[in-house]
């Protein structure tokens, strides 16, 4: 007992997860995540523009790869995310009750989020026949629409959850086959980065999922100014963000989506249109042959 | 035609003796290649691997880049290459990104014999250089008959420089005297016209080789010396052009006359562009530093290099859908 009494404990760093692989911060910042009774929990990267350049070049590049992938092969993948996540649930409800939640709000807050992952698998390769469309039109062509994933997203989970908001945002995401670079709740960052740890063990692509922690203050205008990003998510009911994400965003004519008014912890919070909120419809005039003076239609 | 004769007999006796070069009349001791000084591995590359923790901002980061663009030879070797595309890239190398006021051009363009006539017409009066790729490049196995009279084409279509392969076959038999005579000759076949020596060094094996075929290929008079094909990895890497750069300094101090540099494959980054001219400066110096004596071969490099000078110019990280490719 004495023995332990004057063991020093080690706080965790909690390292950030691009590309596949766990980089302290660039920048070599860290701050101290702490609960409310302002006890030290542990060591955080307080995330620079570099690591979130970095983690866009992770995400491109992971793109093409993921979002080429059988629907059904993602399916899969997200299907063994939540059994890795079903698998570490002791750890995370301890976790979480570190952060301020009771022991019974922590384990209803893992369950959902393990059910939210395989509601979004078993969406994988449903959504696109329930949003695509052969459309009539008036000449000799095939002429359909499909929904086809936007590209990267740069996306700020929900700020007042440390784990149900980050997972209900990127599995939607990913799942449609998208990239995504996601930075975590900066008050609640710890188990962003737990959670990165079961990405990594299960059979997700490294850069599919990039999981940064840091300010959103600081980070917010990159993520709207990138070029090289397709759309921005932001959940926070802030006004003159939501305006500054808009601003910077027609740069180069991302999409922005703010969800601000979800209830994660309820069935509202997931949705085939959720994934939908990150897909373009693209529509193909395919030529055919007007066989035997048939009509126009399909 | 005498002295290059008595050269060439010269040479493959490979005495310490004073022979005329052809190309600046001056006295210049050939020396014995089979002697050339060791390199030092760990030295070379630790002293590689130090260009590459400076860090280079703002206005010396802008100007550099800017001069990097400056040496660049946009290249296009590949076998399905046809007017069109080599047309096309003329058309980038003049209009690098018509949105950025100001910028310079490459330097050159580099090409297959048989499209040289193509790119000379395109780039008209514009400045930039046509280099054509000769002697069966890239592998250079054929006889010297063939390398010459492909050496002959691209400059009868109006080549500016030449760049050769040399026998890397012949090099690693050591038959050094073979290599240096087939250098001599085409340089002899190119008069003025400047010569670049590729060695291929990721075929050479070793430091010392590449010190030795770059010794060589001074000797023999070419103008430039070349890592790399582009076809072989691995391509140019930092120490290995950090040994070529050094032969170059020995070379110059040996016989007071300068030759150029070019690494050429691999290096797609700006950042690595950027060590690179660090590099150049530390061993060379500023005599150095522009698109004369110093070019990257390089076809992705200027993209990326755009993409930094946008990122400087408007605050943004820039995306590769909003360059040209080629």
């Amino acid at each position: 007992m004495s023995i332990s009494s004057s063991r020093l404990e080690i706080l965790k760093t909690y390292k950030v997860y691009i590309g596949g692989q766990f980089p302290r911060t660039e920048s070599g910042r860290y701050y101290i995540a702490s609960n409310k009774k302002g006890v030290a929990l542990a060591n955080v990267c307080l995330c620079s523009r570099k690591d979130f350049k970095d983690s866009v070049v992770a995400a491109r590049n992971a793109f093409a790869g993921w979002s080429s992938r059988a629907a059904f092969n993602r399916g899969q993948i997200l299907y063994r995310i939540a059994e890795m996540l079903e698998g570490r649930k002791a750890q995370f409800v301890e976790e979480l009750t570190k952060q301020d939640l009771t022991k019974a709000a922590a384990i209803a807050e893992v369950e959902s989020c393990i059910d939210r992952l395989i509601y979004y698998s078993g969406w994988c390769d449903k959504f696109q026949q329930i949003f695509s469309a052969v459309n009539p039109v008036a000449s000799s062509h095939f002429n359909f629409s499909v929904p086809e994933p936007m590209g990267v997203v740069a996306a700020v989970a929900p700020q007042n959850t440390s784990l149900l908001g980050l997972v209900s945002l990127i599995a939607p995401i990913i799942a449609g086959g998208n990239t995504i670079i996601i930075l975590g709740s900066t008050q609640m960052p710890l188990s962003a980065i737990t959670f990165a740890e079961v990405l990594h063990s299960s059979d997700l692509p490294g850069g599919v999922v990039n999981i940064l922690t840091g300010k959103v203050s600081e980070l917010l205008p990159y993520f709207a100014e990138h070029m090289d990003v397709n759309a921005v998510a932001f959940c926070e009911p802030d006004n003159a963000a939501q305006q500054l994400l808009k601003d910077k965003a027609a740069m180069n004519m991302k999409r922005v989506i703010i969800k601000d008014d979800m209830k994660w912890s309820t069935a509202t919070a997931q949705s085939p249109y959720m994934i939908m909120d990150f897909q373009e419809i693209k529509t193909t005039w395919h030529p055919i042959e007007n066989i035997g003076g048939a009509k126009a239609g399909y | 035609m005498a002295e290059k004769i008595n050269k060439e007999k010269d040479c493959s006796t490979f005495g310490l003796r004073k022979i005329n070069m052809i190309a600046d009349k001056k006295n210049i001791a050939i020396p014995d290649f089979r002697h050339t000084a060791p390199v030092d591995q760990v030295g070379v590359e630790e002293r590689a691997s130090r260009f590459t923790k400076r860090s280079i901002k703002k206005e010396t980061k802008l100007n550099g880049l800017l001069l990097a663009l400056n040496m660049i030879d946009l290249t296009t070797l590949e076998g399905k290459d046809s007017d069109g595309k080599v047309k096309q890239l003329c058309y980038k190398a003049m209009h690098l990104h018509d949105a950025y006021p100001g910028l310079p051009t490459v330097a050159a363009i580099c090409v297959y014999p048989s499209m040289v006539k193509v790119a000379k017409a395109a780039l008209g009066d514009s400045g930039i250089k046509v280099a054509a790729v000769a002697t069966a490049f890239p592998s250079g196995q054929s006889s010297r008959a063939v390398k010459l009279s492909d050496t002959r084409f691209a400059l009868a279509n109006g080549a500016d420089e030449i760049d050769m392969v040399i026998s890397r076959g012949k090099f690693l038999q050591g038959e050094y005297n073979y290599v240096f005579d087939e250098i001599a000759a085409i340089k002899d076949a190119c008069g003025d016209t400047r010569l670049k020596v590729i060695l291929e060094t990721g075929e050479l094996g070793t430091y010392d080789k590449v010190r030795k075929a770059s010794e060589i290929a001074m000797y023999a008079g070419a103008d430039f010396i070349k890592t790399s094909t582009g076809k072989i990895s691995p391509a140019a890497t930092m120490p290995v052009t950090l040994v070529m750069l050094e032969a170059i300094r020995d070379f110059y101090y040996a016989t007071g006359k300068r030759i150029a540099m070019k690494p050429a494959g691999g290096i797609s980054k700006s950042k690595l562009a950027l060590y690179y001219l660090v590099m150049l400066n530390e061993v060379l110096g500023e005599a150095w530093m522009n698109n004369h004596w110093f070019r990257f071969g390089a076809s992705s490099l200027a993209n990326d290099i755009l993409m930094q000078l946008e990122k400087e110019r408007t605050g943004v990280y820039q995306s590769p859908n909003y360059f040209s490719i080629d």
